[in-house]
């Protein structure tokens, strides 16, 4: 373009001015707030084309691998296998403490399933493997009053529960190992709740404490005007 | 760079300082929310960072002052030199289209990539300002908590990098057009650069008397 000066001007002539600019600012304004009515669908229909060519984009780090940590407090709590312990209380027969080691020793389940959070994104075909809640509160039994378990994280004040009868949905686990690997600090290290029928924040993370109660309470984002039963696709304002 | 020995150099107005005041206000509210989001974006950012809850306090109180601020300069500045500058960003004359197609036309104050990059920063300005005004009501109540709210926010992220990256390259690297910095910084430009890439604004404009 060194060479502009070269050119002489056209002559003017009628209509030979185009409102370009507001042409582009209205055509892209446009497309962008229709985006939030056909965004995701068109999004999720496109998955088995955009699939490679983001998978590649992540492996050389170019783009986040499709989770989004979100935390409450400044900083996320470090697991120490040594001193770590999962206390379990409330209404059961023998409270119990138990190390990563006698955790990792009880049976072992896995699943693969979707995530999903509230605000919108989700991860495909995660790897969960961990312990089923049955398995885990067997040695402590639970009483009879109990009706559902509280989940108490290191990472202050996050508490969240579920009922028994969600506990038992068959993809539902403590999960110690995410695709192959311990949990990594970020996604809740050692243990965090997996029931990928519910949104993300009903999957409390850094789970230190278990305690059977009478009844679900309302957890930190329930407090917050979340729901309490987090169904994906029909909770929280969205309906599928 | 001037040396001693040169002679002094002739030099034309290209922005005033409500055009400039504008500039930086957007230019620097972008990266603190680029910044700030990227931290909440990203996971291993997230996980260095951590204190997720001051750095979304500092994303949000950054749109908010953003918004404010261009408010206040254009409430507060020139209005007639920026409706004067709106118009010439809007209006695409024949050899604009021809510019965009690859041909040397004489241009006006901006060429035509200029005027294309003007429109598309207002769009997306807009575009991030509700999609991300959705997010925050949509914590806070479900009839705004919408699925694809959040893929439009981050995809017009991913574009507004590639375009940053294009601006930055252009101002600052590209020979030709990087003396178009301190039109943003000081308001005047080389006169001699301004014949040579855009012709028809240098016949038009007086050099300031100073």
């Amino acid at each position: 373009m060194d060479m502009e000066h070269e050119v002489p001007p056209l002559k003017p002539r009628a209509n030979d001015e185009r409102y370009y600019g507001r042409g582009t600012f209205l055509g892209v304004t446009g497309l962008g707030l229709s985006s939030l009515l056909w965004g995701a669908p068109v999004w999720n229909a496109l998955k088995g084309i955009t699939k490679p060519i983001s998978s590649a984009a992540q492996s050389i780090g170019v783009v986040p691998d499709g989770w989004r940590i979100y935390t409450i407090a400044s900083t996320m709590p470090r697991f120490d296998p040594q001193s770590w312990r999962l206390r379990i209380s409330g209404l059961v027969d023998t409270p119990l403490e138990l190390t990563y080691k006698e955790l990792l020793a009880l049976p072992r389940t896995e699943t693969v399933a979707d995530f999903h959070c509230v605000t919108g994104w989700s991860v495909s075909n995660v790897h969960w493997a961990g312990v089923r809640f049955d398995d885990l509160l067997a040695a402590a039994g639970l009483k009879p009053q109990a009706h559902a378990l509280t989940f108490i994280s290191a990472e202050k004040p996050y508490v969240d529960s579920l009922t028994l009868q969600q506990l038992r949905l068959p993809q539902v686990m403590l999960a110690y190992e995410m695709d192959g690997k311990p949990l990594t600090r970020a996604h809740g290290a050692p243990v965090r709740v997996v029931i990928p029928e519910m949104y993300g924040y009903k999957n409390t993370k850094w789970v230190e404490e278990i305690v059977a109660a009478p009844a679900a309470i309302a957890g930190y984002w329930e407090q917050n005007g979340y729901d309490v039963d987090a169904w994906v696709g029909r909770s929280n304002g969205y309906s599928s | 760079m001037a040396t001693a020995a040169s002679p002094p150099r002739k030099l034309v107005r290209r922005f005033t300082r409500t055009e400039r005041a504008l500039h930086w206000v957007h230019a620097s509210a972008f990266f603190l929310l680029l910044g700030s989001g990227l931290v909440l974006y990203v996971p291993a950012l997230s996980e260095a960072v951590a204190r997720r809850q001051t750095v979304k306090a500092v994303h949000i109180y950054t749109a908010i002052a953003w918004l404010v601020l261009i408010v206040a300069v254009v409430v507060l500045g020139d209005r007639r030199a920026l409706r004067q500058t709106a118009h010439e960003l809007d209006v695409f004359d024949r050899d604009d289209r021809l510019w965009l197609r690859g041909r040397r036309r004489p241009q006006g104050r901006f060429n035509a990539g200029q005027k294309l990059n003007a429109a598309l920063t207002a769009s997306f300005a807009l575009l991030f300002a509700v999609s991300g005004s959705l997010l925050w009501l949509g914590e806070r109540d479900t009839r705004f908590r919408w699925a694809s709210t959040v893929m439009l926010h981050d995809g017009l992220m991913f574009i507004s990098i590639f375009l940053v990256l294009g601006h930055l390259y252009l101002a600052l690297i590209h020979p030709t057009t990087r003396q178009a910095l301190r039109g943003m910084t000081l308001g005047t430009v080389d006169a001699k650069w301004a014949e040579r890439h855009h012709q028809k604004w240098a016949a038009e404009v007086e050099p300031p008397s100073e």
